[in-house]
């Protein structure tokens, strides 16, 4: 798979370690959350088949975790953003 | 039609005319008191085990393709009980023990072949752990076996021993590990359990479950809604997708792992040996083709392929520890769809919707589990209660923090 990295352009994923769901991004708030509220967010997943947000860290290359949208059916690739860029503006 | 060599004579000297199909082919009753979802290897060994041992035959297995086209017919064929965990071992062992007695459990002949596992050890630290790993299993009642490098040079003389960065120091050898004819498993169980009445029904698919104030009265399916008492689950590589129709979401990652086959050689492997450097793993098959694989391909899909990436890493593994098979022509490689659970080990139990029961996360484990699976999942669809081998297997693990991590990798599914 080739992911289209936003800064340096097309990369082998094999540059990449993949981490997961995007969802991981979502972390509960650490005053309100209960035991329950953790143990779906480290535990739970949508594990969908067809297009999943994703993360995949550029350990190969600049270092920076990039989120990517992917069908897990097909393996094609629709988007592809920095996560940084992403939580900056949430 | 029960099997035997007297028959096979028979039939060769009447020109194979004798032989009937091996399963009915029934259309689905409206209401079974137990029905398993998946025609695989698990699903199949569940209708057996809940027929002949606890006594269950209004049972259907339904299978929205044919049976045992999914897993079971696309792993490594490997059998072996060398865990280390008390949740795990004990279990794999009793799945050992139901493999060496399954062909006169079945009377079905499913080639299993008790031909040595032999895991390789390169370091110190690898022949510590791999010691301590052989003790757990000596104590769980299973066979293991240190052996130094003198030993494993005179049972696998070809192996790279003097490789730079990976030298061979010894192996954990499993004498009555080995492998076992995938596809017959399937056919051989399906027999079984057909020939106690329980009906196997091909080319349904699930699409539904019915649900009732909490409770699941049925199944709905391609052909149609079928009542059950009880609803069991066993369809790797699918059960998020399976159970999100029940409004569920699993501790689990579904990933591709690939596997290989060289061309038929003549006999030049005499066991099943893994790469303790690497992840690695060879056998030679009936028809001579070496048939190895490696690591899954690290990140969520359902397509059954994976990437080249992968390709090149398993193929430099086995290039490390066996050069030889260089030489070999690969034949075939394809990919099939893993149910990652957060701590490698799977799941047998209830779920929170009263008689739907599932059973999967089996990672990359899941063909010699396929017994005791099969037996533990009938324990608890018939009792309402699991196994003694399989009483960690359950959900709630990942709240009480009783995780079954046999590589200490903790909730991340690509690295188990």
């Amino acid at each position: 798979m080739i992911i289209n990295h936003p800064l340096l352009g097309p990369r082998d994923s094999a540059e990449f370690v993949y981490l997961g769901t995007a969802d991981l991004m979502n972390r509960p708030d650490p005053d309100t959350a209960t035991p329950e509220d953790w143990h779906d967010y480290a535990y739970l997943r949508d594990n969908p088949a067809g297009t999943h947000r994703e993360l995949w860290f550029h350990d190969g290359g600049d270092r920076s975790i990039l989120i990517v949208t992917r069908d897990t059916i097909t393996h094609e690739i629709s988007a592809v953003e920095l996560a940084l860029k992403t939580r900056a503006e949430a | 039609m029960r099997y035997s060599g007297l028959k096979v004579i028979k039939e060769a000297l009447t020109g194979h005319k004798g032989w009937t199909p091996a399963w009915r082919d029934p259309e689905p009753q409206p209401r079974y008191d137990i029905v398993i979802i998946g025609g695989g290897g698990h699903g199949l060994a569940t209708a057996h085990y809940l027929a002949s041992v606890y006594g269950e035959h209004r049972v259907a297995v339904i299978e929205k393709g044919w049976i045992g086209g999914g897993n079971v017919g696309r792993n490594t064929t490997i059998i072996r009980s060398n865990y280390l965990l008390d949740g795990n071992e004990p279990f794999y062992e009793f799945s050992l023990k139901l493999w060496e007695g399954l062909e006169q459990d079945l009377n079905y002949n499913a080639m299993v072949s008790q031909r040595g596992v032999m895991n390789l050890i390169h370091s110190d630290a690898q022949r510590d752990a791999f010691i301590r790993r052989g003790n757990a299993m000596i104590l769980n009642g299973a066979d293991a076996e240190y052996l130094d490098l003198g030993q494993v040079k005179k049972e696998y003389p070809f192996l790279n021993f003097d490789d730079a960065r990976f030298p061979i120091k010894g192996g954990l050898a499993q004498r009555r590990g080995g492998t076992v004819r995938h596809d017959a498993v399937a056919w051989g169980y399906a027999r079984a359990a057909d020939s106690r009445g329980v009906d196997i029904i091909q080319n349904c698919e699930v699409t539904g479950f019915r649900i009732k104030d909490g409770k699941c009265l049925g199944v709905e399916t391609s052909k149609g809604f079928i009542g059950a008492g009880r609803v069991g689950c066993a369809v790797a590589g699918n059960s998020s997708r399976l159970m999100a129709k029940a409004g569920m979401r699993l501790p689990i990652e579904s990933h591709v792992l690939q596997a290989f086959v060289t061309e038929g050689l003549k006999p030049v492997l005499p066991g099943v040996i893994t790469f303790g450097a690497g992840h690695f793993y060879v056998s030679q098959s009936d028809k001579g083709g070496l048939v190895f694989g490696g690591d899954i391909d690290g990140y969520n899909s359902y397509a059954q392929r994976g990437n080249l990436p992968v390709v090149e890493d398993v193929c430099e593994s086995g290039m490390a520890i066996m050069p030889m098979i260089g030489r070999a022509r690969l034949l075939r490689m394809w990919g099939g769809i893993m149910d990652m659970s957060m701590d490698g080990s799977p799941i047998i139990d209830r779920t929170h919707i009263e008689g739907l029961y599932f059973n999967g996360g089996w990672c990359y484990g899941g063909f010699k589990a396929t017994p005791a699976s099969g037996y533990a999942f009938a324990h608890m669809l018939a009792r309402d209660e699991p196994h003694h081998t399989a009483a960690a297997y359950r959900f709630d693990r990942f709240r009480t923090g009783h995780m079954i991590d046999e590589k200490g990798m903790g909730n991340q599914p690509n690295l188990h």
